[in-house]
């Protein structure tokens, strides 16, 4: 009799558990059922202002719940369910450390700069692009991921670079270019003829210590902070903070930044303004032209 | 007449600028010293293949060891910092910089311990580009690139925090930014040694931080201007 009455008791007693469980991933699944462990009391209140848009963080947090969620993970840390399967990793909000920046290495993006990250994604990487979702609704989310780190509250986002006007392409820009992709040792990781295959590429880990790649810009792939020659400057020139990527902007003017900038487009695999000219070049000069990469390096013999 | 009114005038400077000394004493003359030794056996720190930087392999005779866990000779260990965790947080920040190098692919010094919000300046010696990639997380994290002749990069900490400091370009280069809330603070040196000066009397709490092992602390109580001995020992791993 006790026997049995103890066996009805644990029965009944799994089964209350598994509705609860069910319960609660049913809970977990509802899009806008109220949560308040999710996220930061800043959500009633954090904002963010892209143009003529305000997002408000109280609106984004059901769309995290709903999209983000999953690789962002429920703590904002980039350790959602998926993220073991995933390279490289969901970014970590909690950090506010940001690749792509309008801003100097060290300060905050702009809500700008968060908002055309969800706008654009993250070619090469498990991040799409989000322009199914209405504008309000990624404005809505950069409000709501800037309510993972206290640095939103106490700081704000640095001053964007400014970007002079475009230099003329000509061939001394690029040949300019060539030589500070030398001297800047751009190749010490990108490789002497941009494919990523450095020297010191195999080593590079990003600030978790997971490996990471320079960019390879033989692949033809897009470049992760947009695509134009503007996005090109910006991203040498602000560095991809949490990566191995340096900032530039300390140490190249600007008219020498547009050089580099003209030269990288030549390692591309496109026929662009910049091979056109480099191609005929090469065709005339090749034989006068030094090779990148060690010999050339100072110190060497 | 003149040059007597002058000897005058001189002897009341030199008067008055001692009794300044005097009316503002030292903040104290208490002191702590010891030495940080290891027991067990310390793992064997490699020799630094720097071939792919010729600039810098050649400015060392004998290759580089590598620096996480650096003893001398009686089981003494280098690098670690010695600094009061609670009590007397000593003077506020000063306003002389500390200094920082990147000479022959390594960090001078491979530990650097300063006070929040002390100017911190860091140099490029080499004929190479270093990046220079401190990788703080209380702090905002930054990355520059810093090429040979470059002025040196001017920055500051404002909480403190432990920082490993990193070269992406040379991936063997390691150092410690450590930053602290106090002034009173000492590197142990090749003999394991260190030595804090200047302590008014108290109670203390007084922490050691190695890179590699858990941090330790002693409490300390300072009477007068009593020196202090006190020793950390370090359990250690050969791997």
């Amino acid at each position: 009799m006790t026997l049995k009455k103890l066996a009805v008791t644990f029965v009944l007693g799994s089964m209350a558990l598994v509705t609860v469980g069910a319960t609660s991933v049913l809970a977990q699944s509802h899009v806008n059922s109220p949560d308040p462990a999710l996220g930061t009391p800043n959500v009633a209140t954090e904002e963010s202002h892209i143009g003529a848009l305000t997002g408000h963080a109280a609106s984004g947090k059901g769309l995290y719940r709903r999209y983000c969620i999953g690789c962002h993970g429920q703590d904002g840390n980039g350790e959602g369910m998926n993220a073991a399967w995933i390279d490289p990793k969901p970014r970590d909000f909690t950090e506010a450390t940001f690749k792509c920046r309008s801003t100097p290495t060290g300060t905050l993006p702009t809500d700008e700069d968060l908002y055309n990250a969800v706008t654009r994604g993250f070619v090469t990487t498990n991040m799409p692009s989000w322009t199914a979702l209405t504008p309000q609704q990624r404005a809505d989310l950069v409000a709501f991921v800037k309510t993972w780190s206290p640095r939103w509250t106490n700081g704000k986002s640095g001053t964007p670079l400014n970007i002079p006007p475009e230099t003329a392409i000509t061939i001394e820009s690029i040949l300019h270019g060539r030589e500070l992709f030398q001297k800047l040792e751009c190749w010490k990781c990108h490789g002497p003829a941009g494919h990523g295959d450095g020297p010191s590429a195999i080593t590079l880990t990003d600030d978790k210590g997971n490996p990471i790649r320079p960019y390879d810009f033989s692949s033809g792939s897009r470049f992760m902070c947009g695509v134009t020659n503007r996005d090109l400057y910006r991203i040498f020139m602000t560095g991809l903070d949490g990566s191995p990527m340096p900032s530039f902007a300390d140490v190249v003017q600007p008219n020498d930044a547009w050089d580099l900038v003209h030269f990288l487009r030549t390692l591309q695999p496109f026929k662009t303004q910049e091979t056109n000219l480099w191609m005929a070049y090469k065709a005339s000069h090749g034989s006068t032209l030094k090779p990148i990469g060690p010999d050339a390096a100072p110190g060497a013999q | 007449m003149r040059s007597r009114y002058f000897m005058a005038l001189a002897v009341a400077v030199l008067l008055s600028s001692g009794m300044l000394m005097f009316a503002t004493p030292p903040a104290g003359s208490g002191s702590i010293s010891g030495k940080v030794t290891y027991t067990g056996t310390p793992p064997k720190m490699k020799p630094i293949d720097m071939s792919k930087e010729p600039s810098c392999a050649k400015q060392h005779a004998t290759p580089v060891l590598t620096e996480n866990v650096a003893t001398g000779s009686g089981s003494a260990l280098q690098w670690v910092v010695v600094y009061i965790s609670g009590g007397d947080q000593g003077s506020s920040t000063p306003s002389q910089a500390v200094r920082y190098d990147q000479k022959g692919c390594q960090y001078l010094p491979h530990v650097l311990p300063m006070q929040v919000a002390q100017q911190l300046q860091i140099y490029n010696d080499d004929q190479t580009s270093h990046n220079i990639h401190p990788l703080s997380k209380v702090n905002p994290e930054w990355n520059k690139s810093q090429p040979p002749g470059s002025p040196p990069i001017d920055t500051k900490y404002d909480k403190p925090e432990f920082v490993p400091v990193k070269c992406n370009i040379h991936p063997w280069m390691h150092g410690y930014f450590v930053v602290l809330n106090t002034s009173h603070y000492a590197v142990s040196g090749e003999d394991g040694s260190f030595d804090i000066k200047g302590l008014p009397p108290g109670k203390y709490t007084l922490a050691a931080w190695q890179e590699q092992y858990p941090a330790q602390s002693q409490e300390v109580t300072i009477t007068g201007s009593e020196t202090k001995t006190v020793n950390f020992v370090f359990k250690v791993l050969p791997y």
